[in-house]
């Protein structure tokens, strides 16, 4: 028998609620879902970075392919307007009936509008959905200056949304201070000052009368206190009211200040409808975060599998509240409350540390025995967020001095604290996952061992991100713990990691390997480590690659300067910087393919490749390149490829700024710097984005007031946008950024780690690689500028090098006893060019079938 | 620059110089492709140069290394190891090459037909 189930709403909890039930070992379900939007589940949490260059694509919530494989029904832009109980059906806006044995109503919320006089102009708008955002787009592209009504969590995450925009932005806000929930007096005047200092003007104990005509701009805003502010774009985001009209309509009981009674299974009165998320009051509260929304969604998901079933309900989850602790960063200023934030149980004391230079304030709630802790409150610092969480949640006994917690460490000695092996197993880590410490370790002993691994196995850490840090934790002392010790050696002869090794050459000012082999080695070394040591030693030193002492551990590739190829010839790329390149230029390159019998193809990198050089051709090819004006384009090393550009403001009618004069300045910057993989860049003229630099390590994009910094993108087999780094930055600043993002990527990254994978494993997150590389937390960012600048400053092209100097060149043939060519290489004619024979065909050639064999 | 002086059984190929430490050079003996290595002590290696996997003629141009007790150089196209003093190929032992006799004369370094 099936059973018919209807979930209206497909946002981030009812989504939620169909992964579940598509986990569910029974089948049995006929799902359909109503979306009122045109959009199926996406990422509300994170909605901001729409205008930090996300794309709805890269919010969704939805693998490819959910709906079709797990069998359910998702209809779009379809509302559902009435539900019969009675026959148990609901009504959708286009008049078509869907009958149910099972409703789940999954509505969520819409954001609240005071009720001001004026609210409802052309240019006031809401903030809670993707057409919201794009409303948002609109209106701000014909707008100087913002105003978000609203101080609390989402209000100020709009206001960021403005901010980006380029607006000139003001928060105004009913309250005394801002996030007047989460945190008290003294944490909302920090959190006003750091923002402030970000440029937004914050106006509090604001009560708005009415919205009339503005004199210099669109709208004007009378407040109570008679004052008034004109602005040309009102947002307002001022909390959330559920959405629970259905139940309205349809005699489910709602509460006094809305949403839909629900019990411990998140029933409605009616048996047959559940209502989970925000549109739904369980024990007087409505719960406006993403985390009581998946439990609920987990416990409807084992409810209905057990009425599939016919299971006893014994042992079923039920929903018991939840902690509403959050942590967040609003402008790369850090919030976070705990608990009991404003110190409400009876007889409990509090601790509180605050530092105005640094714009930290901290505050400890803790029981009347000093021996539990019930919550707390940080601004600009929220490093021991999880720590605390996990005191709190887990009744952890407080050391004799709670203080200790939040006062900075003075002497350098690592603060008191839980360590992770204090945990229960039974601890929730990430709470809007619901993953226990125990689920983690047994995750970790089913060979998750690193954290991107770790965050697939539980799927903890991949909504807020906010228990990364202390999911890592878990992870290291569980391997450890476990003797799985975590293996980074570079290979039998090296017992470190390559971070430890490139440490060890610098500090130890190692230049050549096997002066590090004998003193951190063993062995002769092999095909992992003499390359990645002879890559450490070029980003170090920067000395000739193919110098006596240094040509040995260069793979094929670096060791002839061009790429083998299958056949055992090699293609020659040319540097062509930004992919500029003069009508003289591609003619000389026309006549040398010509001339050398090479087969010649337009690259994705912007540049032209010319394939099918013999060992010994490719000085002769280099000589005739060099005399033409090239240099070589280090195709064949882990080192800077291309920096792929569109065509800019110089010709463009779009283009903003010249972005073909970056790119070509950034590839002559950074050509040559040999790092853990290779790298490749791009700068866009607009944001329309026809360099694609979002899919490159170092991506680039003009703005009206400077350049946008993205980072760590990447196409090829697992492609990954890159993320905005910093915004409308000069020129200096870029490139003082790219040096040392370029810097700390070379020093931190494993061998033949490509930026994203490593932006992927850094612990941290975006958030710690800003840190490093912007705010300068690690105090390294002159050191890794410096590093840089001796780098660049020892460039010299590599061919030109080759080429000179007779012992290098002597390399180049491939018989050390004789003239002869290898005959392993032929080439048959194909579309006008050549190409490498198949075998067949070089056997064939040996039995007389006449083949074109190419010579010089 | 070296001509080919074939005795009966050896084959002068270069000088010892001639070969980078810790590389190979390919030499062209009796008709055939070999790979010379010259290791860490002045140690000679000569195995066959085409990499039966694939047909190129490349194995003299791969990296050079040991792993655990083997003496052992990586095909610069798919990173196969074989054994220099066996001739195994450690990941596909179907794909095993022929090793030949290789000894230094003064500074000649002299290539023979193996056993094998």
């Amino acid at each position: 028998m099936t059973m018919k189930l209807v979930v209206v709403g497909n946002g981030m909890v009812g989504h939620r609620l169909l992964e579940e039930l598509a986990a569910l070992p029974s089948s049995g379900l006929d799902v359909t879902v109503l979306c009122e939007e045109t959009r199926a589940a996406y990422d509300r949490v994170h909605l901001s970075e729409y205008f930090a260059g996300k794309s709805a694509d890269d919010l969704s919530l939805v693998t490819p392919g959910f709906f079709e494989r797990n069998g359910m029904r998702l209809r779009l832009a379809t509302r559902a307007v009435g539900i019969d109980r009675a026959m148990k059906r609901v009504t959708t806006d286009g008049g078509n009936v869907v009958p149910y044995d099972k409703l789940v109503i999954a509505t969520g919320s819409t954001p609240f509008v005071p009720a001001i006089p004026g609210n409802d102009r052309p240019g006031c708008l809401a903030y809670r959905t993707l057409d919201d955002l794009d409303a948002l787009v609109r209106w701000g592209g014909q707008s100087r200056h913002g105003v978000v009504v609203g101080g609390g969590l989402l209000g100020l995450e709009c206001a960021k949304a403005l901010r980006d925009l380029g607006l000139e932005t003001h928060v105004v806000e009913f309250a005394s201070r801002l996030m007047a929930v989460q945190v008290d007096d003294i944490g909302g005047q920090m959190l006003r000052q750091a923002i402030e200092e970000l440029g937004l003007v914050v106006h509090t104990g604001k009560n708005t009368l009415r919205i009339d005509d503005g004199e210099t701009r669109r709208h004007r805003m009378v407040f109570a206190d008679g004052g008034h502010l004109e602005t040309d774009l009102i947002v307002f985001s001022a909390g959330i009211r559920p959405r629970d009209e259905l139940a309205r309509l349809s005699g489910l009981g709602v509460g006094q200040r809305g949403g839909i009674m629900v019990d411990n299974f998140c029933r409605t009165r009616d048996r047959d409808v559940y209502a989970i998320g925000e549109c739904a009051q369980w024990g007087g509260k409505v719960f406006g975060l993403v985390a009581p929304g998946y439990e609920m969604a987990r416990v409807v998901a084992k409810h209905l599998g057990a009425l599939l079933t016919r299971r006893q309900a014994a042992e079923l989850p039920e929903f018991a509240g939840a902690d509403m602790s959050t942590k967040l960063k609003l402008m790369g200023v850090d919030v976070a409350s705990i608990g009991d934030a404003h110190g409400a149980t009876p007889g409990s004391r509090s601790y509180q540390f605050s530092d105005g230079r640094r714009q930290v304030y901290k505050k400890l709630v803790v029981s009347g025995d000093g021996r539990r802790l019930l919550g707390g409150v940080l601004v600009g610092d929220a490093s021991d967020y999880g720590q605390l969480l996990q005191m709190m949640l887990n009744g952890l006994e407080l050391p004799e001095s709670p203080e200790s917690l939040i006062l900075p460490a003075l002497d350098g000695k690592p603060k008191a604290g839980p360590a992770v092996d204090a945990l229960p197993a039974s601890a929730q880590v990430c709470s809007c996952n619901n993953v226990s410490k125990g689920q983690l370790c047994a995750a970790v002993a089913a060979g998750a061992d690193t954290i991107d691994a770790l965050k697939q196995a539980t799927r903890a850490g991949t909504s807020c991100g906010g228990c990364v840090p202390l999911a890592t934790q878990i992870m290291k002392a569980e391997l450890q713990r476990q003797g799985l010790a975590v293996d980074n050696r570079l290979c039998e002869h090296f017992a470190h990691s390559r971070q430890e090794l490139y440490h060890l050459v610098r500090v130890g000012r190692i230049k050549r390997f096997d002066d590090l082999l004998a003193r951190h080695g063993r062995g002769l070394g092999c095909d992992i480590c003499k390359p990645a040591v002879a890559s450490i030693l070029a980003s170090c030193w920067n000395e000739f690659v193919l110098q006596q002492e240094h040509a040995a551990l260069q793979d094929s590739n670096d060791y002839f300067l061009a790429n083998i190829q299958k056949d055992g010839s090699y293609s020659v790329v040319p540097r062509m910087p930004g992919g500029e390149v003069t009508p003289e230029g591609l003619i000389r390159i026309g006549e040398i393919a010509r001339k050398h019998g090479l087969y010649t193809k337009l690259t994705g990198g912007q540049r032209v490749d010319m394939f099918g050089a013999r060992l010994e051709q490719l000085p002769l090819v280099w000589e005739e390149l060099i005399a033409a004006g090239f240099e070589s384009g280090h195709a064949y090393g882990k080192s800077l490829r291309t920096v792929k550009s569109c065509v800019g403001s110089t010709w463009c009618r779009y283009g903003v700024q010249d972005s073909v004069g970056m790119a070509i300045g950034l590839e002559h910057r950074y050509k040559g710097l040999r790092s853990p993989h290779k790298l490749k860049f791009g700068v866009s003229g607009c944001a329309r984005e026809c360099a694609e630099a979002q899919g490159k390590d170092v991506g680039v994009i003009a703005t009206e007031h400077g350049w946008n910094l993205y980072v760590c993108g990447n196409g090829g087999m697992k492609p990954r946008h890159a993320e905005l780094l910093a915004g409308d930055l000069d020129a200096d600043t870029l490139v003082r950024y790219i040096d040392r993002f370029l810097m700390f990527y070379i020093r931190t990254a494993d061998r033949l780690q490509r930026t994203s994978t490593w932006r992927d494993n850094l612990e941290g997150g975006l958030d710690y690689l800003r840190d490093v590389v912007v705010h300068d937390r690690l105090g390294i960012a002159a050191e890794l500028e410096s590093e840089m600048r001796q780098v660049i400053d020892a460039y010299a092209c590599e061919w030109k090098k080759a080429v000179d100097d007779p012992q290098v060149r002597a390399r180049f043939r491939h018989f050390v006893n004789s003239e002869a060519a290898d005959d392993q290489v032929a080439f048959v004619p194909v579309r006008g060019q050549v190409r490498p024979a198949t075998a067949e065909e070089k056997r064939g050639r040996l039995g007389g079938i006449p083949v074109v064999v190419e010579t010089e | 620059m070296n001509s080919i002086t074939a005795s009966s059984e050896w084959t002068s190929v270069c000088r010892i110089g001639e070969i980078v430490p810790d590389t190979g050079v390919c030499a062209l003996v009796q008709g055939e492709q070999v790979a010379v290595f010259r290791l860490a002590g002045d140690a000679l290696y000569a195995i066959d140069n085409i990499d039966p996997d694939n047909g190129a003629a490349v194995l003299s141009r791969g990296l050079t290394g040991s792993l655990g007790e083997r003496v052992v150089v990586a095909s610069p196209i798919h990173k196969h190891h074989f054994d220099l003093r066996t001739g195994e190929c450690l990941e596909a032992p179907q794909h095993g090459v022929r090793v030949w006799k290789v000894r230094v004369d003064g500074d000649l370094v002299q290539v023979g037909r193996g056993d094998r």
